[in-house]
């Protein structure tokens, strides 16, 4: 026993010995913020692997989703991979405004929104995806207690999302109710879709649902800054919401003093991009055929070495 | 106690009961007359509190500094430090020494072996506790290993083990210190009360800020919540004993270290071992707000589980936190009895040396054996599959008549009720609420009560707040609808109890989302789901307290009454309940404060109430609205506890009276 422990403890060292032929800038653990959804887990671990491969320390740390700014603005957090523009345009823009807080370009995915009906839906309410159809079949949509109004089932309330204002801005016949937590919104979708029951509900991507279950987003008037925030905007001339949600980019951010500290962590978050599509695959491995996200990012990894080493330039001599 | 008739000779209430039945009937007619500016709840919050708590929190977090050292290095400190015995911990037992990370990671030593970690410990219960624990111990270990969740499980237990430990040792020395100085006591329960229902996400960003984002986090507020039931026990059994025995110790001329520790710790041990049993099992019911805050382990994977809907999953992990909070509890409990009894200390230092080997040859045995450091995933059991598709099956075959149900609670019960409570003017509500305090408990409990409720009132959380109580008071009402007859019926059959006590410690410890989501399925989001959840959590006290009620009636008086030729129904109805009254109230009690602290994860469910105000203010990031809600959440369950405290005190009172 005592041999092996031995040769182990040498072949680490050996190992460790040339591929730490590059020299990190700083000891000091880099805190990669870990939010909740299965898209940023998977590229965050991806972040991990590659710095920790060229000999940076790195935590992981989970944080909320909209908590997050304070810890970034005095440094509690270091990098995090996922800002979403559909929910935290506002926020984000202001934690950047106050200079402790790097836009660090876009992931790459592109982020949507928005209401989401089972195809199976199209029959009960024809003329479906058009928003327009909705204002005819709030009876197809109905639950005893909103009946005769139509049943939306909307994020957590937290998400915001000005659905009740949309509603009102555009005469729809519904009602929100709000789901407590992303799975328990997903749970009730699952339930109707099994049994081919009505359901109207907040769905986005990248995520497992839309992959796996047959719908369709609906097509509202398209977003326009000026949908938000003029009123005279649109169909509804006194009311502003009056159109879909934004669709967006989903950015990297960073605490600013860390460019000083790590420049070549960095520059690799920098150049580091993924493919919508691919996003989407990813979680999937991950959401519904439960692997581990550590196995699915290290698979990642594995397959696209040359294009990881390639946007680590600074680290390779 | 339905017939109206019998007010007057009514065991708990006697003629006051008029008075309150008065002041019901003119606080219901004045709902109708009062101005409509008075109706219903104040707009806004007549005064900013939660301004001025974001004020407060920003200076304490920002810029509190003690002699020149900012409150915030200090807290970061203390962090820092019990991150390491903790970190230590998970080395050992769930990942092994490992150097380097990503393509460079190497394992250089295993963690302890799930084998020999599992007889060390069964080796540990069978002495305890005898071979019973001892052969659960190892089905535990087999359990939680072969179903493919023994890493989680170990990270789970380094921070539960050190959070018990820290609430353990915190709630002893606070209970000392109080018993010791009656004059702090009713200030400590206060604090402990508030400690114990204020909900965990509203003080989460100020601690963030103070604790750093992560796991350390997650321990502070683990230890803030399982704490107060320990200081509590202290309390209680430090005042329990007896007198004499404290004039015995003093007349042997012990010091007063050593009437704490020889005497007075070691009678009270088996009121303390009630506390340690709330300890443990309030641990283990934060570990899925704790990891949902930055602490892996098995709350982490009920969560990733639930997210991708796979609630078989879900159930295997969640099942794991209950087989953990089981044995954990079995063994801290029969340490406590050995403890009291007297350790021999000689077999025990051999015992140890056959643990250690226990641990240590499996271990080894792991570098040439790799399934005996990590069971291959290759072999793992899972029940999963079709757990989900007995789910499925539900849903598809049950869902009409379920549907049926939930629509007619909803239209002909609930929304009535919540839309009735919204209604009632404010100031009725206070002044009800003041006179039931005066009639129960006099002048001091009425002031207590009327602050405690105009809190809420100037705070702008009225309307919430009535949301709140409208679904607290139902599921209370339906938890001691099912909790109480059932625990009359399981007091009367002493066979059942083991059974009755392990479904007990499941309903407590098994996160309740495990359950929760399959139910929103069935149910939909909103509030008959929510009311589910919090009946299925507040149920369990209902049972304790009816078994315990029972169970300590004197049997004297049953006798006594049996020797009259009472009937078994006069009996039960005339000797039992009576004398069972004053624990069925308490029991009432703490099924309110279960269904308080369980209103957050209600909120999960898409509820519309304080609960859901305060887990908003927390994704928000607002700190302001989290803690004044909360704090209101408190006082709700400050002002039901004072009723209740004076109504058991004047039941305990009438109860003598009517048998001297």
């Amino acid at each position: 026993m005592k041999k092996t422990f031995a040769a182990a403890t040498l072949a680490a060292f050996l190992l460790g010995g040339t591929a730490q032929a590059f020299e990190p800038e700083s000891d000091q653990p880099i805190k990669l913020m870990q939010a909740d959804w299965t898209s940023s887990l998977v590229d965050t671990e991806i972040l991990n692997i590659i710095l920790s491969t060229f000999g940076y320390t790195v935590e992981k740390v989970i944080a909320d989703d909209s908590a997050r700014y304070p810890g970034f603005e005095n440094g509690d957090l270091t990098i995090a991979l996922e800002t979403w523009q559909t929910t935290q345009d506002k926020a984000f823009n202001a934690s950047v405004a106050t200079g402790k807080v790097l836009d660090m370009g876009e992931l790459g995915p592109k982020a949507r929104e928005d209401w989401w009906y089972p195809s199976y839906m199209e029959e009960l309410c024809p003329g479906l995806p058009d928003w327009t159809a909705l204002k005819n079949c709030a009876e197809a949509f109905a639950a005893p207690e909103t009946a005769p109004k139509g049943r939306y089932l909307g994020a957590p309330v937290s998400w915001g999302g000005f659905d009740e204002e949309r509603i009102k801005a555009l005469d729809l016949p519904f009602e929100v109710v709000h789901a407590g937590t992303d799975a328990a919104m997903f749970a009730e979708l699952r339930a109707a879709y099994e049994r081919k029951a009505p359901i109207l509900l907040w769905v986005y991507k990248p995520h497992w649902a839309p992959s796996v279950y047959d719908g369709k987003f609906v097509e509202f008037p398209p977003y326009e800054e000026a949908c938000y925030s003029d009123p005279s905007w649109g169909l509804n001339k006194d009311m502003a919401y009056d159109c879909g949600k934004p669709q967006g980019w989903i950015k990297k951010m960073a605490w600013a003093e860390g460019e000083k500290i790590w420049p070549c962590a960095y520059d690799i978050t920098r150049k580091f991009t993924m493919d919508g599509d691919e996003v989407g695959k990813l979680v999937y491995e991950v959401d519904v055929n439960g692997r581990t996200v550590e196995d699915v990012a290290m698979e990642w990894a594995k397959a696209n070495e040359a294009k990881w080493r390639d946007w680590a330039a600074c680290a390779a001599n | 106690m339905t017939d109206t008739s019998s007010h007057t000779r009514h065991p708990v209430l006697g003629p006051r009961a008029l008075w309150t039945g008065g002041a019901i009937l003119i606080a219901v007619l004045a709902a109708f007359l009062l101005p409509a500016r008075l109706a219903g709840s104040p707009d806004a919050p007549l005064l900013p509190v939660s301004e001025w708590v974001d004020a407060a929190m920003n200076w304490l977090v920002r810029d509190a500094a003690i002699g020149g050292l900012s409150l915030s290095d200090v807290t970061r400190a203390l962090a820092a430090s019990a991150q390491w015995p903790i970190e230590a911990l998970q080395k050992l037992l769930a990942e092994g020494w490992i150097s380097g990370a990503g393509f460079n990671k190497k394992q250089i030593l295993p963690p302890a072996s799930w084998l020999g970690v599992t007889l060390a410990t069964a080796l540990l219960a069978g002495r305890l506790a005898g071979w019973r624990l001892g052969l659960f111990t190892i089905a535990a270990g087999t359990y939680i290993a072969t179903f493919g969740l023994w890493t989680s499980a170990m990270m789970t237990l380094s921070s539960v083990l050190f959070c018990v430990l820290a609430a353990l040792i915190l709630g002893l020395m606070l209970g000392i210190r109080a018993h010791r100085s009656p004059g702090i006591e009713p200030t400590v329960r206060a604090v402990m009360n508030v400690m114990q229902t204020v909900p965990i996400f509203s003080y989460l960003l100020p601690t963030l800020l103070l604790f750093g984002y992560g796991p350390s986090a997650a321990l502070f507020a683990t230890v803030a919540y399982a704490m107060p039931p320990m200081v509590h026990a202290t309390v209680l059994a430090l005042q329990s004993v007896p007198p004499d025995t404290m004039d015995l110790a003093r007349m042997t001329g012990c010091s007063r270290r050593q009437t704490l520790w020889k005497v007075e710790l070691p009678v009270a041990m088996p009121r303390l071992a009630i506390g340690l049993n709330q300890v443990v099992m309030m641990t283990l019911n934060m570990v899925i707000i704790a990891s949902m805050i930055g602490a892996g382990g098995l709350g982490y994977d009920v969560l990733r589980a639930l997210r991708r809907l796979d609630f078989g999953a879900a159930f295997e992990a969640g099942m794991a936190i209950v087989v953990l909070a089981v044995l954990l509890d079995r063994l801290t409990q029969a340490l406590a009895r050995k403890q009291s009894a007297g350790l021999r200390k000689g077999r025990f230092g051999r015992d140890l040396l056959i643990a250690g080997a226990l641990v240590l040859i499996p271990t080894a045995l792991s570098l040439l054996v790799p399934a005996l450091a990590i069971w291959p995933k290759a072999w793992t059991i899972s029940v999963a599959a079709p757990l989900n598709d007995a789910v499925s099956f539900v849903n598809q075959r049950f869902y009409d008549p379920l549907e049926a149900l939930r629509t007619f609670a909803l239209l002909y019960v609930m929304n009535p009720i919540r839309d009735m409570m919204q209604l009632l003017p404010w100031p009725v509500v206070v002044a009800t609420v003041t006179i039931a305090g005066w009639i129960l408990g006099g002048v001091r409990a009425a002031m207590t009560v009327a602050a405690l409720a105009l809190f809420i009132v100037v705070t702008g959380y009225w309307a919430a707040a009535m949301g709140s109580l409208y679904l607290t008071l139902l599921s209370v009402l339906v938890s001691l609808a099912i909790g109480f007859p059932f625990g009359i019926w399981a007091a009367s059959r002493p066979r059942t109890q083991q059974a009755v006590q392990i479904f007990l410690d499941t309903l407590q410890t098994l996160p309740t989302l495990v359950y929760l989501l399959p139910a929103v399925m069935l149910f939909r989001n909103g509030d008959f789901s929510a009311l589910i959840a919090i009946v299925s959590y507040a149920v369990a006290p209902a049972v304790r307290y009816g078994i315990d009620g029972m169970l300590h009636v004197p049997s004297e008086r049953v006798e006594a009454a049996a020797m009259a030729g009472c009937s078994r129904w006069q009996t039960f109805r005339y000797v039992r309940l009576p004398g069972a009254l004053p624990t069925l109230l308490l029991g009432v009690n703490q099924t309110v404060m279960m269904a308080l602290s369980m209103l957050v994860i209600a909120a999960l469910v898409g509820t519309r109430e304080l609960g859901q105000e305060v887990f908003t203010s927390l994704s928000q990031g607002l700190a302001g609205p989290g803690i004044v809600g909360g704090l209101c959440v408190a006082c709700l369950a400050l002002i039901i506890d004072t009723l209740l405290k004076a109504a058991a005190a004047r039941a305990t009172q009438q109860d003598r009276s009517s048998h001297v």
